[in-house]
């Protein structure tokens, strides 16, 4: 964990909701995929948690939707702009267990932190397969960006405007994959957790005290003993997971 | 040189400056951070007889200037207190610790009390009647002056050590609660603990906490801090530690002068975990700001 202040580059709707903010600062304590960070905002007690989509070289990605107070306050930041930032929080995507052949499945704002994981994974030389789940047409963010990396993407939507209609489970059907990485709504992660053929790892949110582990504000039971989504996670492995 | 020395219940501390249990963990995340033997002390995470799960989440909401939590004194028991956490917690942090304890009976403070005095490393044990997240316990002891003081009758018998009873805010009359756990043995009396608060979410209606509700902290809460502080030092002999809403230097002062004799930060370490640090870095500056050369002496200085 580290405490920066990021100045913020550029910050732009992807969709009606949904904002790609960039930022420039110390990166360096982020050092796996599917973790987050932890933005101070003017006029709001607590951090808000923002998981990772990239960082490199001193530029920090955040995909986010407008849900609340904090997002809307993001929302309207202008570049040049500064944040105070925690980076490096929590356990991310564990890389040595994907297999030659992985899937990637990202629900709505579950999708950003798929990005980083995908390039990496990319990198690595394996044979990446992204589902990307959204409602409708004009929910739809990144499928070029991850098709740019290499991976082979699909998408559903539940309204079947735009690709497979249906669920992400749906978009599964008929795929050989070896190991499965997720990220999105509960929802999605229990059909998942049902559908899934392998063994995998699911991201999960919750609110969140701190950020960092101290206060216990987000615990969870699994399977191994109680667990703090913000320390021991959001990354939880499948046979952890008590449904 | 502004002298940041306090003597609390017979032990010296290098400054009032102590961390509240329950936003510090056992202390090994903020040592990742910063060198926490800076600090006064702190007060670890709520130790219970048995393993605690805690509450069903979301266990946080905020408000403005402050929180809600309803955490449930998630802990796992003194046994594995003992045997995992603390020699992790030696690790980092060479100077005596304060132990925060619960309990759901009179036999429960007392069976824990018992089992953290044969510890060294432990140096005050404060004592929690006063949580407002665990039904038929906790918070019920802190809100009548017998039970209060039945508490301490029964942790005194079993510790050597100095004890202070951590009292809760959300009671009519403070003083005759921190009166009961004077005459009753008590080292010194901690306050306060959390208000009870509840907020609603607008979208679906239902209260934002699985609990309903929690327990309420922040700088939101600081001048019923500064208040009951005043009311409770000014009527007992025996030291108390202030906190609730901390969140600067000044904040320090101001509770000091109000009767504190050591201060505890709570919810500010969970917005910024260098808060203690910096607090403890500004503090030589700000007393000079004020006139102030040592701080053990502006104990209980407000003027009427």
């Amino acid at each position: 964990m580290k405490q920066a202040i990021f100045e913020i580059t550029e910050n732009r709707p992807l969709t009606k909701n949904v904002f790609l903010m960039r930022l420039s600062g110390d990166t360096s304590d982020i050092t796996a995929s599917g973790q987050f960070v932890n933005l101070k905002l003017d006029g709001l007690f607590l951090r808000r948690p923002i998981s990772v989509c990239d960082s490199e070289d001193g530029v920090l990605t955040l995909i986010y939707k407008v849900v609340g107070r904090g997002t809307e306050l993001m929302s309207k930041m202008r570049p040049g702009e500064k944040i105070d930032i925690l980076t490096g929080l929590g356990n991310g995507y564990n890389l040595d267990k994907s297999g030659d052949a992985p899937l990637l499945v990202g629900g709505g704002v579950g999708v950003p932190p798929l990005y980083r994981l995908a390039k990496e994974l990319c990198a690595m030389g394996k044979d990446v397969t992204v589902i990307l789940g959204f409602n409708t047409k004009d929910e739809v963010f990144y499928e070029a960006e991850f098709a740019a990396l290499g991976a082979k993407v699909l998408v559903a939507t539940v309204d079947g405007s735009y690709g497979t209609k249906g669920f992400v489970t749906d978009a599964m059907k008929g795929l050989s994959y070896t190991y499965f990485y997720s990220c999105g709504p509960e929802p999605m992660l229990k059909a998942l957790y049902r559908a899934s053929e392998s063994d995998g790892e699911m991201s999960f949110e919750e609110r969140m005290g701190c950020g960092f582990g101290a206060c216990m504000g987000c615990s969870c039971k699994t399977v191994t003993g109680n667990k703090r989504i913000c320390k021991e996670g959001p990354v939880l492995a499948k046979e952890d997971i008590i449904w | 040189m502004v002298d940041l020395k306090v003597s609390l219940a017979g032990i010296e501390i290098d400054n009032p400056i102590i961390p509240a249990s329950g936003t510090f963990g056992y202390g090994y995340e903020f040592a990742e951070l910063y060198d926490i033997n800076i600090l006064g002390t702190f007060s670890f995470k709520g130790t219970t007889k048995d393993a605690r799960f805690g509450n069903p989440t979301p266990r946080i909401a905020e408000c403005r200037e402050g929180m809600i939590n309803a955490v449930g004194l998630q802990n796992p028991g003194v046994d594995k207190v003992i045997s995992e956490e603390l020699p992790k917690l030696r690790r980092c942090f060479s100077k005596k610790v304060m132990a925060n304890v619960s309990g759901f009976s009179v036999e429960d403070y007392a069976y824990t009390c018992e089992k953290l005095d044969k510890i060294d490393d432990i140096g005050w044990l404060e004592v929690n009647v006063s949580c407002p997240n665990v039904h038929g316990g906790g918070m019920s002891f802190g809100t009548s002056p017998e039970a209060a003081a039945e508490v301490t009758r029964a942790v005194k018998a079993v510790t050597k050590k100095p004890v202070f009873i951590k009292l809760s805010p959300n009671v009519t009359d403070i003083v005759a609660i921190a009166k009961a756990c004077e005459d009753a043995g008590a080292d010194g009396i901690s306050l306060i603990n959390t208000l009870l608060g509840m907020r609603i979410n607008l979208n679906n209606r239902r209260p934002i906490i699985a609990n309903k509700m929690g327990g309420f902290s922040g700088p939101a809460i600081f001048p019923v801090a500064v208040r009951m502080v005043y009311q409770v030092a000014h009527a007992v002999k025996i030291p108390v530690i202030g906190m609730g809403g901390v969140s600067c230097a000044e904040d320090v002062i101001e509770l000091m002068l109000a009767g504190a004799t050591a201060v505890e930060v709570g919810a500010a370490n969970l917005v910024d975990p260098f808060v203690c640090k910096k607090i403890i870095e500004e503090l030589p500056s700000v007393c000079e700001k004020y006139g102030i050369t040592s701080l053990s002496e502006i104990i209980g200085g407000v003027k009427d």
